[in-house]
């Protein structure tokens, strides 16, 4: 990144991108890090590895609809 | 990580993979002319496109491209030009062989330019009845420990070589989407720590399910569905005509892969196998949640932006990978449901994952 700031990006549909090495401080004080190049932010809580995205967001169907 | 990192070499040294043998008079003219011998190539366009003969003498002819064959003098080693990779015998043989797989690609793939609705198609899982009827669902729901090796045999040859296909289109693109695309492929290639390659953290996989990692080890047992999907990579990584169809091929990888994984992972979990084996399925994930969005805004946004023209390819690329993707996934759950082999010759037994892997050559 050439810029002095770390630009998150918020995805329309998705998680949060954020350019990493990150570590993540969670509400109980449990702090979790993320040595990817950009890490992808759970913010729908859906997630089965928050804070992490795992695409749980994704719309799924049943029988061809919208659910 | 665990003792088998440290015995897993299989992808840390450029091994390349013995010659296989010829399932036909394409796959036996293209051996021939890799040993070096004097002779041309059989016409190719009445040959099955999608068929064992033609997918694995294409496979060979990439392979040159790769690793090359073990016990074959290929010149490279008189660090002169006229090595066999480039001889001119062999690319033409294997520009035939490309004209009836991608003329039968074409054929069979709808058109479209459309690549946002392509994507949203993509991004949509199905539930419900009738919508488990994948791979990777049926070993989550019902799938057999041979089965589950079979499976990753077949995927070895591909994902021992994880990302290289992808990595030809980089000169190819520019800008941002060349940007985000490298991103993703070095993350593929363990961004910067090689333990964290995804080839290897394959390799330690089949170590763990007592199979051969060493590159190449199952080209004999793998049919055509399986050759035919990691031929699309290369063919459309080697032509610089083709990248749009490239980009489009590996947004289907990266797009749909998540899922995917983590069924893999609670199939693994079932069938009683530990970290060694699921570590692969898990990086997967987190990883290609990731690189969903980075292939979707960080790379065919601004290629469509730049060369609006590529979007026919891209869909292309989307839907042929799709095409064969299906192929192969019909393939494997059709000998299963009948009780067989889905490879061309049934696995040995697992050898013990505790003890290191016999030599195979």
């Amino acid at each position: 990144m050439a810029d002095e700031y770390a630009v998150v990006t918020v995805t329309a549909d998705g998680p949060v991108l954020v350019p990493g090495p990150v570590e993540v401080v969670l509400p109980d004080g449990r702090r979790v890090r993320s040595e990817r190049p950009v890490t992808a932010l759970c913010v729908c809580r859906r997630s089965r590895r928050y804070p992490f995205c795992d695409t749980s967001h994704r719309a799924r169907t049943r029988g061809g609809e919208d659910r | 990580m665990s003792s088998t990192a440290n015995r897993t070499t299989a992808t840390e040294h450029p091994v390349a993979p013995p010659l296989p043998r010829p399932r036909g008079p394409l796959s036996a003219a293209v051996l021939e002319l890799i040993r070096g011998r004097p002779g041309g190539c059989p016409p190719a366009s009445g040959a099955d496109a999608y068929g064992d003969d033609l997918q694995l003498a294409l496979y060979c002819c990439y392979e040159l491209h790769y690793r090359g064959f073990a016990g074959v003098d290929d010149g490279a080693e008189q660090g002169a030009v006229d090595d066999r990779e480039w001889e001119p015998g062999l690319l033409t043989a294997r520009r035939e062989l490309e004209r009836v797989f991608l003329g039968a690609l074409r054929a069979d793939t709808e058109p479209g330019r459309d690549v946002p609705a392509e994507v949203d198609g993509l991004l949509v899982e199905p539930t419900g009845p009738g919508s488990d009827t994948g791979v990777s669902h049926h070993l989550l729901g019902r799938g057999r420990l041979w089965q589950l090796r079979e499976y990753v045999a077949h995927r070895s040859l591909y994902h021992l070589k994880e990302a290289d296909p992808q990595a030809w289109v980089i000169p190819r693109l520019t800008g941002p989407a060349k940007s985000a695309l490298v991103a993703v492929e070095h993350d593929e290639y363990g961004a910067g720590r090689p333990a964290r390659m995804h080839s290897r953290l394959f390799a330690e996989m089949m170590t763990a399910l007592g199979l051969d990692p060493g590159y190449g080890g199952y080209l004999d047992a793998a049919p055509a569905s399986t050759l035919a999907e990691v031929n699309l990579m290369s063919l459309c990584g080697l032509h610089r005509a083709l990248r749009g169809a490239l980009v489009g091929q590996f947004a289907v990888v990266e797009l749909t892969s998540s899922p995917g994984s983590l069924r893999m992972v609670r199939a693994m979990r079932r069938l009683g196998l530990g970290a060694a084996a699921t570590e692969f399925y898990d990086e997967h994930v987190e990883a290609d949640a990731v690189h969903e969005q980075l292939i979707r805004t960080g790379v065919w946004e601004p290629l469509l932006a730049a060369e609006p023209e590529l979007a026919g390819d891209v869909v292309f690329g989307m839907r042929a990978a799709g095409l064969l993707g299906r192929r192969f996934e019909q393939h494997l759950i059709t000998r299963w449901d009948r009780d067989e082999s889905s490879l061309r010759a049934p696995l040995p037994p697992a050898r013990p994952a505790a003890e290191p892997p016999t030599p195979t050559r």
